[in-house]
């Protein structure tokens, strides 16, 4: 049962083979179960059984609110939660409750959603490996498959069993393994710079990042207002599907979010792409890139080739500057976010009361790790009087040519871009920690961020299946819903047979 | 009593720095010179903690002089994607709050519904007004 796609066990659901209660208790032991992955910070046990309790209820009477009623899902820990902790994976926010809900958050529960837990991440969602946290590192439910122990067995025997532990990506680490792992059927994620689908590719599940203004961002504790969304993590696209049209919409509470009209929407059943255009960026064939992402990358095209698309080779000329661009706005727009935790009106507070510049330096240094700090240290240096012509407003200017790369791109007959999604199948984390996370950040985000900070693209990966580790692509469009989820749909009809 | 507390936890915090400019570092490029990391640790708050914390920098920076190579001319920044839009601006009615309970329980220090800061308008110590302390 833990195994079906979401639609699959709302029909269940409906049709009583299953009770909410049952399948909470279910997810519930399964997260007990794969408690060593550490995907999860709080575990809302009675929280979720309640939920479930009431989901129950409806089903009873007959009141279903619809697919997402009784169906276990988590949120990563930088949404706000009310009345259970939301720590944001730092000792700055430990303890910290927050007294309301993240209109996702809510927006889930209203539609009968069953709370599961807060899923761990990067320290304040900063990194690309899940491995930054204050509560320890997240590890890839893939670690412990029969392809990949087998291929680790070849190599050497009496190593110690767990240390060879592949990391999951980040910083949503703790969604995308909780997802891959079976112990709920959605996920929320959130997505600056490829948040969302860098632990999606490595964990082989469907990460989905939605435009930028059509998702909510109230009660996420921000960390780039210009460039952050929610994500939604699923073992399929027609999960993520039913999860966007929930969550998508105007939001007073979040003014920038667009105030068109969402109108819901379903994917099609039967693949059609002879009307397809899909543009395949040369600037994307990147040294670094592994052979087999490499490999997926071109059989996924031919692909669709075969089938009647339409596949050309396009140009994002300002590709190569795009990582550097996105390094400086983000430790920029995180200088100024970050700069609400001080102690006063929440969070960690250090004992020192001599003056409120003493208290605010000594509070900050005990509560932010060393990757916070260090680009709050980098974005304060970016933004000086001396600086901030030629380092922040430079950024800016190199953000709209990037922005018109993609424009010039869809506009020139191209209805979708392929790529992958990152330069090579999950790591071991003994690897992954041979470089900081500013380095690592520099090189996982490359192909992830340019799309943040152009904004108007949807995007999605989606997982090769038989591969010895996951491996995705990522498609992009310019519009806005039915169409992305559509071809992100097909894609995924023909990757999967 | 408080005030040597401070300047307990303080000292090491400035000590680290002392050292660091006493030490010429041949890799760096000295963009990032005593006088930038004391600035940018009084308008951050935060401090650099270590020489490494400092090296990451000027690498961060190095990372971002690569920009320079891009052609601007005539190029306007862009602040947000959304900036064809109007921002939505609600009406202006009260419609929630009353909260102020709620709101207070996250403070670890509260009096009725203040929340207690400590006293304001006093400058960090800078670097060179530290001399007094390594006698003590």
């Amino acid at each position: 049962m833990l195994g079906r796609t979401l639609r699959e066990v709302s029909t269940a659901l409906k049709q009583g083979h299953i009770t909410p209660t049952e399948l909470c208790q279910k997810c519930l032991f399964l997260i007990k179960k794969t408690k060593f992955l550490n995907a999860y910070i709080t575990v809302s046990e009675e929280v979720a059984l309640k939920q479930a309790e009431e989901s129950e209820k409806r089903y009873k009477k007959g009141h279903s609110l619809g697919d997402l009623d009784g169906i276990p899902v988590a949120v990563k820990d930088n949404f706000s939660t009310s009345g259970i902790e939301t720590t944001c994976a730092s000792n700055m926010l430990k303890g910290y409750v927050p007294p309301y809900n993240a209109t996702v958050v809510q927006k889930l529960l209203d539609k009968g959603a069953v709370l599961m837990g807060k899923t761990n991440l990067d320290e304040f969602a900063m990194g690309s490996g899940s491995t930054d946290g204050v509560f320890g590192p997240v590890k890839n439910p893939w670690s412990y498959s029969k392809q990949y122990r087998g291929k680790r067995k070849q190599k050497a025997h009496g190593e110690n069993e767990d240390s060879n532990w592949l990391i999951t990506g980040g910083s949503s680490g703790g969604s995308a393994a909780a997802v891959a792992a079976f112990t709920c059927f959605a996920a929320l994620g959130s997505d600056t710079g490829g948040s969302t689908r860098n632990p999606a590719a490595h964990c082989g599940v469907v990460g989905f990042k939605p435009s930028y203004g059509l998702v909510s961002r109230h009660g996420l504790i921000p960390l780039v207002n210009s460039m952050d969304v929610p994500g939604i993590l699923t073992r399929c696209v027609d999960d993520a599907a039913i999860v966007l049209g929930m969550l998508a919409g105007h939001d007073p509470r979040d003014s920038t979010t667009i105030q068109d009209p969402v109108k819901p929407f379903t994917l099609p059943t039967l693949a059609d792409v002879n009307k397809l255009c899909i543009g395949i960026p040369k600037e994307y064939l990147a040294p670094e890139l592994s052979s087999e992402v490499r490999s997926f990358w071109s059989k996924a095209a031919n692909l669709f080739e075969s089938e009647g698309a339409k596949v050309i080779e396009v140009s994002l000329p300002h590709t190569s500057y795009s990582i550097i661009c996105y390094h400086v706005l983000c430790t920029s727009e995180v200088a100024s976010n970050m700069a609400r935790f001080d102690g006063l009106e929440y969070g960690h507070r250090c004992d020192i009361n001599v003056s409120t510049e003493a208290m605010y330096a000594a509070t900050r240094r005990e509560g932010f790790n060393d990757v916070v700090r260090g680009r709050i240290l980098s974005g304060n240096f970016f933004l000086l009087k001396e600086n901030y012509e030629n380092y922040f407003i430079k950024a800016q200017k190199v953000r709209r040519l990037i922005a018109n790369d993609f424009v010039n791109v869809f506009n020139s007959g191209v209805d979708v871009l392929l790529t992958p999604t990152t330069l090579s199948e999950a790591v071991p984390y003994l690897e992954f920690i041979k470089e900081d996370n500013r380095t690592r950040s520099a090189q996982d985000d490359i192909f992830t961020q340019a799309v943040n900070m152009a904004g108007e693209n949807l995007t999605s990966t989606i997982p090769e299946p038989h591969a010895k580790e996951p491996e995705q692509l990522h498609v992009t469009s310019f519009s806005y819903l039915p169409i992305t989820n559509e071809l992100a749909g097909i894609i995924e009809t023909f990757v999967v047979t | 009593m408080r005030a040597r507390a401070v300047k307990l936890g303080l000292r090491s915090w400035v000590g680290w720095r002392r050292g660091f400019t006493s030490k010429a570092d041949p890799q760096r490029s000295g963009r990032v010179t005593a006088e930038v990391i004391e600035h940018l640790e009084r308008l951050a708050l935060v401090d650099f903690g270590s020489q490494e914390a400092v090296a990451r920098l000027e690498k961060a920076i190095a990372f971002a002089d690569r920009l320079r190579a891009v052609d601007t001319d005539g190029v306007e920044p862009l602040e947000s994607v959304l900036e064809d839009r109007c921002l939505y601006l609600r009406s202006d009615n009260v419609v929630e709050g009353n909260c102020a309970e709620v709101l207070l329980q996250n403070a670890h220090r509260v009096v009725e519904e203040y929340f207690v800061a400590p006293p304001g308008n006093i400058s960090l110590p800078k670097q060179d007004e530290q001399e007094p302390f390594s006698h003590n």
